[in-house]
C-alpha cells in the first residue's frame, strides 16, 4: 500500500489534487463543497443527510469550515476561523477503510515506513446534530491529522449500515507533509508558477477581517433575530404537507429545512465568538439547534434518498 | 489433553480498556467451558492494540457424560400433573420408567446426556463471548448487526493436541474462525499459520509484535531509562503512562528528545501534564537542575532512518502546544499580577448549581464559613478568609481551562504572584464590603510576611485534598480550614436542596465529601461540635437546619462507620460510642471507639459484656415487673455475702477512677476501670441470687446492680454490643 517513490506535494493545492485523485480512483463521487458556512465538513448534507436509510453512498469532498472562536487575526501560526476540511463518507463502511485511508496518507507523500502512524482512541460527538460516533484520531508524530469515526447514531436515528467517515484537517496536515511552520508561509499554488500565491496572500486579510467581524463587529442583535428566524423557517418548511399540489409529487423539504438548521448552527457559533452566551444558555442553544437537525433527519427518511430499500 | 488457542483480531482497541478485556476474556470463556463439563489446566490471556487473545492450556478433550434422574409425579396423579413433567423433562410419557415406592408407583425421568467434544463447547462458548462481551461502550459497523469495541476483523481458533492443530468451527455474523492471524501492521510478514500458542508467540515476534502487555511494558521502561540515562538524565516514573501507552503499541520504540529551551521555565507540572495528556510522552528530569527538559515518546514501528523523523515531527508537536501553555502561563500570570479580579468577575458568570448559586456565591459562603472554622483548626481567620477568596479563582484562568487536572496546582502559583505584586489586592472590598472586618490594610494584607503568603497560596493547591482515599490530608492550618469549608458548604448546599446520594447514584461526590471532612478532622484531630458548623452552614440556603442539620449529621456518622470499619473497628462498638452524648465530635467519638475496641479484646472486657448484660436483663424485669425505675442508692449494709460487699468495693473504686478519666477524656483509663468491675460482678452473680425473699434486700441488690448499669454507661452504651 506504501509507494515509497511518491513524491512530496509542492503546495497546498497539490495535497488537496491528489486526495481527490485518491477517493475517485477508489469509487467515491467527488463533490463540490457545500454553499453555506458551516463548522465542519460534517455538516455537509452529503454526510449529515446521506448517513441515514439504507442506500449506499460514497462521496469525498473538501469543506471550507468556519469555528469564528478561533479567529487570531491571521497571526496564530496553527488557527484560523476558516480552514478546510477534506471529508470521505462511505455507507456502509467497508471493511478495509483503515488500509483506504492509510493509502491516501501515502498518496500525499507520507512514507509509512518512515512514519509513526497511531489509531488512537478518540469516540465523536456531536451535541447539535444529535450524532455520535467511535473510532480514532489518527496520530502521525504524535500530530493529529484526521479524525476517523464509524457513524453509530446520527439526529437521534441508528445508522444502519453504518457510514465511515475520514476527516482531514487539510492546513496542520499540509504544513506537517511541506514541512511549513506557519500556516500563512504554505505555498497555495506551485511556487515556481508565474504568479506564486502562499496561504497568506490568499487568506492573511481576510482572516483579520472575519476575526474583528467575530469577536466585535458582529451585530448580536441581528444573529438573535436570525437564529429565531432559522429556526421558525425550518419548523415552517417541515410542517408542510408531503403532497405537493403544483407537481402533483410527493415532496419533504428536507433539505431546505436543514440549509435552515446549518444557518441557525452558524449563527450559534457566532454569538458564542461574541461572548453574548452564558454557560447555562449554551446548552439550551445547543438544545434548539439539535431539536431541528434531529426533525431534518426525520423528514429525510421519509424522502427516497433517507428511505430503507 | 489439547491446548485452546483464541485470537479475537481488531481494528485499534482503545488502550485503557485492555486490561479488563483480557480479565473478560479469560473469566467468560474458561466459565463457559467448566459450566458445559470441561476442565482445564491453566489459562492466560493477552493483548495488544489489535488482538485480545487467550491460551488454555490442558483443555479436556471431551466433557463427562452426565445422568440425571429426576423424581416425577404418582402413576396415579391427573393427567394435568403428568402433562407437566413431560413438559419439563422434555420426555414422551413411554420414556418415563415407572418404579414401585411405599405409596405406589412413581414416575421416573432419566435423561442421559452423552460427553460432548471439546471442539464443539469450545464453539459455542466463544460464539456467546463474542456476542455478550461487556466492553464499557461498543460498535456495529458496515452492514453488519455484530457489536465489537471497534470492527473485528478475524477470528483464530484452534485446539492443538499431539495430532495436529484443529480449527475450531465456528462463525460469528460471517467471521469463520481459521488458524491464521497477521503481525505488525506496518512490518508485518502477511498471513501466516498458527499451530499453537508457543509457536503464535514466536511467529507474531518475528512480525514485530510482542504479545505480553507487561513484556512491552518493561521493554518500554527499560530502554526509556537506558536512553535518559546515557544522557545523564533520568525518566520520571509513571505507572499509570506506561500502561497506557504499552496499550497503544505492538513493537515499541521508546525515541528521547530534548525539550525547547524557550518553554524550561514553565512550571514542571504544567510541562508534565501537556506533554503526558495531549502526546503520551514520559517526562525526563536533569538531576543537575532538578527540570523536566526532556521527553521519551514511544513510537510503534522501527523506522528506516532511526526515528529521527519521527522524533522531529514529535518534538515540533510538542513545541506547538507548549506555546499554547507558555502563552496561557504568561497571560494568567498578568491577571494575578493585576491581582485576579478578571477572575473573581467571571466566577459570578458560572453556574455551580442552578439551586445553589454561582460559583462567586459559593466562594462567599466558604469565605464565611473558613472564618468560623480557623479558630478551632488554629488558623488566623483573616488568612483562612483570604485563602477562600482565593483558592478557586484559578477556575477561571486559561491552563486550568486546556487542563482541569491543574486545578490548585495552578492557583498556588497565581495566588503567589498576586500576593508578591500586591500583598493587599482589592478584590476582597470589592464583592463584598460587609466582610472586610480588618482586612486589607487594616492587618498588612494577606501578602504581608512571606510565610503567611505561602500558607494562604498553599491553601489554594491543598484544599482540594484528600483528592482520593489514597492521598493524604493536608495539615496547614490555613488549608484545612479551607478545605473543611469548602466541602461543608458543598454537603450542607445539596442537603438543603435535597440532593442526597441515594443508591449507587451520588453524581455530586457527596460521599467523597464527607469522607474528607471526616479524615481532615480525624488526622488533624481537630475538636469541634460538628452539628454547630452543620446547621451554621445549612443556614446560608435555608431557615429550618434542625431536620436537615441532623439528617446530615447521621450521613457523617455511617460514613464514619464505613471509614473506621476499613480501619477494623466493628460496627456494634461504634454504635455503643454512637450512643452517647457529644457523638458529633468527631475526634472525641473516635478516641472513645478506640478505646472500646482495644479494651473489648481484652478478655476481662469481653467478658463484662456478658455480667453488663446480665445486670441489665434482670434489672429491666424487676423494673417492668414493678413499675418502678430502681435507681434509689444501694446501701452496703444491707449487703449479705462478701461477693457483695466487694461489688460495692469495686464499684465505688471505678466511679471514683472513671470520672476523672472521663473528665480528662482518658478513655482507655476509664475503660480499664470498667474492665476492672468483671471479676466482682462474676463474683457476685456466681454466689449471689438477687430474688430473695427479703424484699429489702432484693431491692437493695437491684438498686446495686443499677449502679453497674450507671457506671458502665457513663463509658459507652454496652448495651448495643454484641455477643
Amino acid at each position: 500500500m506504501s509507494d515509497a517513490t511518491t513524491t512530496t506535494p509542492r503546495s497546498f493545492q497539490e495535497i488537496i489534487l491528489r486526495l481527490q485523485t485518491y477517493w475517485a480512483a477508489r469509487g467515491c463521487a467527488v463533490l463540490q463543497p457545500y454553499d453555506m458556512e458551516v463548522g465542519a465538513g460534517t455538516f455537509h448534507p452529503a454526510t449529515t443527510l446521506r448517513s441515514l436509510g439504507t442506500r449506499p453512498w460514497a462521496a469525498a469532498y473538501v469543506q471550507p469550515s468556519r469555528r469564528p472562536t478561533d479567529g487570531r487575526y491571521g497571526e496564530n501560526p496553527n488557527r484560523l476561523q476558516h480552514y478546510y476540511q477534506y471529508q470521505v463518507i462511505i455507507k456502509p463502511s467497508p471493511p478495509d477503510l483503515q488500509d483506504l485511508y492509510l493509502g491516501s496518507l501515502a498518496a500525499i507523500g507520507i512514507d509509512l515506513a518512515l512514519h509513526d502512524i497511531r489509531f488512537v482512541e478518540d469516540d465523536w460527538e456531536s451535541p447539535t446534530l444529535g450524532a455520535w460516533g467511535l473510532g480514532w484520531e489518527v496520530w502521525c508524530d504524535g500530530m493529529e491529522v484526521s479524525q476517523f469515526t464509524y457513524f453509530q447514531q446520527v439526529g437521534g436515528h441508528d445508522c444502519k449500515p453504518v457510514s465511515g467517515e475520514l476527516t482531514y484537517g487539510l492546513e496542520r496536515l499540509a504544513m506537517y507533509v511541506m514541512g511549513i511552520d506557519h500556516v500563512m508561509e504554505m505555498p497555495f499554488n506551485d511556487p515556481d508558477s508565474p504568479i506564486p500565491l502562499t496561504y497568506g496572500d490568499i487568506f492573511r486579510q481576510t482572516e483579520e477581517e472575519y476575526s474583528r467581524h467575530n469577536f466585535d463587529g458582529a451585530s448580536t442583535e441581528m444573529l438573535f433575530q436570525h437564529f429565531k428566524d432559522a429556526e421558525a423557517e425550518c419548523e415552517r418548511l417541515l410542517a408542510f404537507d408531503a403532497d405537493d399540489p403544483k407537481s402533483g409529487k410527493r415532496i419533504v423539504m428536507a433539505h431546505p429545512a436543514y440549509d435552515q438548521t446549518i444557518k441557525a448552527s452558524h449563527l450559534f457559533n457566532l454569538l458564542d465568538a461574541r461572548g453574548v452566551i452564558s454557560v447555562t444558555e449554551r446548552q439550551a442553544y445547543i438544545g434548539r439547534v439539535r431539536a431541528l437537525a434531529k426533525k431534518c433527519a426525520d423528514a429525510f427518511r421519509l424522502t427516497e434518498a433517507g428511505a430503507d430499500l | 489433553m489439547p491446548d485452546l488457542l483464541i485470537e479475537l483480531f481488531s481494528e485499534e482497541i482503545p488502550a485503557r480498556m485492555q486490561a479488563r478485556a483480557r480479565e473478560d476474556l479469560r473469566k467468560l470463556v474458561t466459565d463457559g467451558l467448566v459450566e458445559a463439563g470441561l476442565t482445564y489446566a491453566s489459562a492466560g490471556a493477552f493483548s495488544t492494540p489489535r488482538r485480545l487473545v487467550l491460551s488454555v492450556e490442558g483443555l479436556t478433550a471431551e466433557s463427562r457424560p452426565l445422568r440425571e434422574e429426576r423424581k416425577g409425579p404418582s402413576t396415579s396423579a391427573p393427567q394435568q400433573a403428568i402433562d407437566g413433567f413431560l413438559r419439563s423433562t422434555g420426555l414422551r410419557l413411554d420414556q418415563l420408567e415407572r418404579r414401585a415406592d411405599r405409596k405406589g408407583e412413581t414416575f421416573y425421568a432419566v435423561i442421559e446426556k452423552p460427553g460432548r467434544k471439546a471442539g464443539e463447547i469450545v464453539a459455542e462458548v466463544l460464539e456467546t463471548t463474542i456476542r455478550t462481551f461487556p466492553w464499557p461502550k461498543s460498535m456495529r459497523w458496515g452492514s453488519g448487526s455484530l457489536r465489537w469495541v471497534r470492527p473485528l476483523q478475524s477470528i483464530l481458533c484452534i485446539l492443538s493436541d499431539e495430532t495436529g492443530a484443529h480449527v475450531v468451527p465456528v462463525s460469528v455474523d460471517g467471521i469463520a474462525a481459521g488458524n491464521t492471524t497477521e503481525g505488525h501492521r506496518f512490518m508485518g510478514i502477511g498471513r501466516f499459520t498458527v499451530t499453537g500458542f508457543d509457536d503464535y508467540v514466536v511467529k507474531l515476534k518475528r512480525a514485530k509484535v510482542v504479545l505480553d502487555s507487561a513484556e512491552r511494558e518493561a521493554a518500554i521502561w527499560q530502554s526509556a531509562h537506558n536512553l535518559a540515562f546515557a544522557a545523564g538524565m533520568e525518566v520520571v516514573p509513571d505507572p499509570g503512562l506506561l500502561t497506557e501507552v504499552a496499550g497503544l503499541v505492538e513493537w515499541p520504540v521508546p525515541l528521547m528528545g530534548r525539550i525547547a529551551d524557550d518553554f524550561l521555565d514553565l512550571p514542571p507540572e504544567v510541562l508534565q501534564t501537556s506533554m503526558k495528556e495531549h502526546q503520551k510522552f514520559f517526562s525526563v528530569k536533569n538531576p543537575r537542575t532538578g527540570r523536566i527538559e526532556g521527553f521519551v515518546t514511544v513510537a510503534n514501528i522501527e523506522a528506516a532512518d532511526g526515528g529521527a523523523v519521527i522524533l522531529k515531527g514529535n518534538r515540533k508537536v510538542l513545541a506547538a502546544r507548549l506555546s499554547d501553555a507558555k502563552f496561557f502561563w504568561e497571560n494568567d500570570l498578568r491577571v494575578a499580577r493585576a491581582g485576579m479580579g478578571e477572575w473573581a468577575e467571571g466566577l459570578k458568570a458560572v453556574t455551580f448549581h442552578a439551586k445553589l448559586g454561582s460559583q462567586a456565591e459559593r466562594v462567599e459562603r466558604i469565605a464565611a464559613l473558613a472564618r468560623e472554622i480557623a479558630p478551632l483548626v488554629g488558623a488566623d481567620p483573616d488568612d483562612a478568609e483570604w485563602a477562600a477568596r482565593l483558592a478557586k479563582l484559578d477556575l477561571r484562568s486559561a491552563m486550568v481551562g486546556e487542563f482541569p487536572e491543574l486545578q490548585g496546582v495552578m492557583g498556588r502559583y497565581y495566588v503567589l504572584e498576586a500576593l508578591q505584586t500586591n500583598p493587599a489586592p482589592d478584590l476582597i472590598r470589592e464583592p463584598a464590603p460587609d466582610l472586610i472586618r480588618g482586612l486589607g490594610e487594616a492587618s498588612g494584607g494577606p501578602g504581608s510576611s512571606p510565610g503567611r503568603a505561602s500558607a494562604i497560596a498553599d491553601a489554594a493547591r491543598d484544599h482540594w485534598r484528600p483528592k482520593g482515599e489514597n492521598d493524604s490530608v493536608p495539615t496547614e492550618p490555613v488549608s484545612v480550614a479551607v478545605a473543611l469549608a469548602d466541602r461543608i458548604d458543598m454537603l450542607t448546599g445539596f442537603w438543603a436542596i435535597d440532593e442526597k446520594p441515594t443508591g449507587s447514584k451520588d453524581p455530586f461526590a457527596l460521599r467523597r465529601a464527607a469522607l474528607g471532612v471526616i479524615r481532615l478532622v480525624l488526622g488533624n484531630g481537630v475538636r469541634a461540635p460538628l452539628l454547630g458548623w452543620l446547621r451554621r452552614a445549612m443556614g446560608r440556603h435555608v431557615s429550618d437546619t434542625l431536620e436537615a442539620g441532623q439528617d446530615l449529621l447521621s450521613f457523617f456518622h455511617d460514613r464514619l462507620k464505613v471509614y473506621l470499619k476499613d480501619q477494623g473497628i466493628r460496627h456494634d462498638i461504634i454504635d455503643a460510642c454512637l450512643a452517647m452524648p457529644g457523638n458529633d465530635d468527631l475526634t472525641l467519638l473516635v478516641k472513645r471507639a478506640e478505646a472500646l475496641a482495644a479494651v473489648m479484646k481484652t478478655e476481662d472486657g469481653s467478658n463484662l459484656i456478658q455480667g453488663f448484660k446480665r445486670a441489665a436483663n434482670i434489672l429491666a424485669q424487676a423494673e417492668a415487673k414493678d413499675g418502678v425505675e430502681y435507681s434509689f442508692g444501694a446501701d452496703p449494709k444491707f449487703a449479705e455475702t462478701d461477693e457483695e460487699r466487694a461489688l460495692f468495693a469495686a464499684l465505688d473504686r471505678a466511679e471514683a477512677e472513671i470520672a476523672p478519666a472521663m473528665q480528662a477524656e482518658d478513655f482507655p483509663r476509664a475503660m480499664a476501670a470498667m474492665a476492672a468491675l468483671r471479676a466482682p460482678i462474676d463474683a457476685f452473680f456466681t454466689a449471689v441470687q438477687v430474688n430473695s425473699d427479703n424484699e429489702i434486700i432484693r431491692r437493695n441488690r437491684l438498686n446495686l446492680l443499677h449502679r453497674i448499669r450507671a457506671v458502665c454507661s457513663g463509658v459507652a452504651d454496652l448495651g448495643r454490643i454484641e455477643g
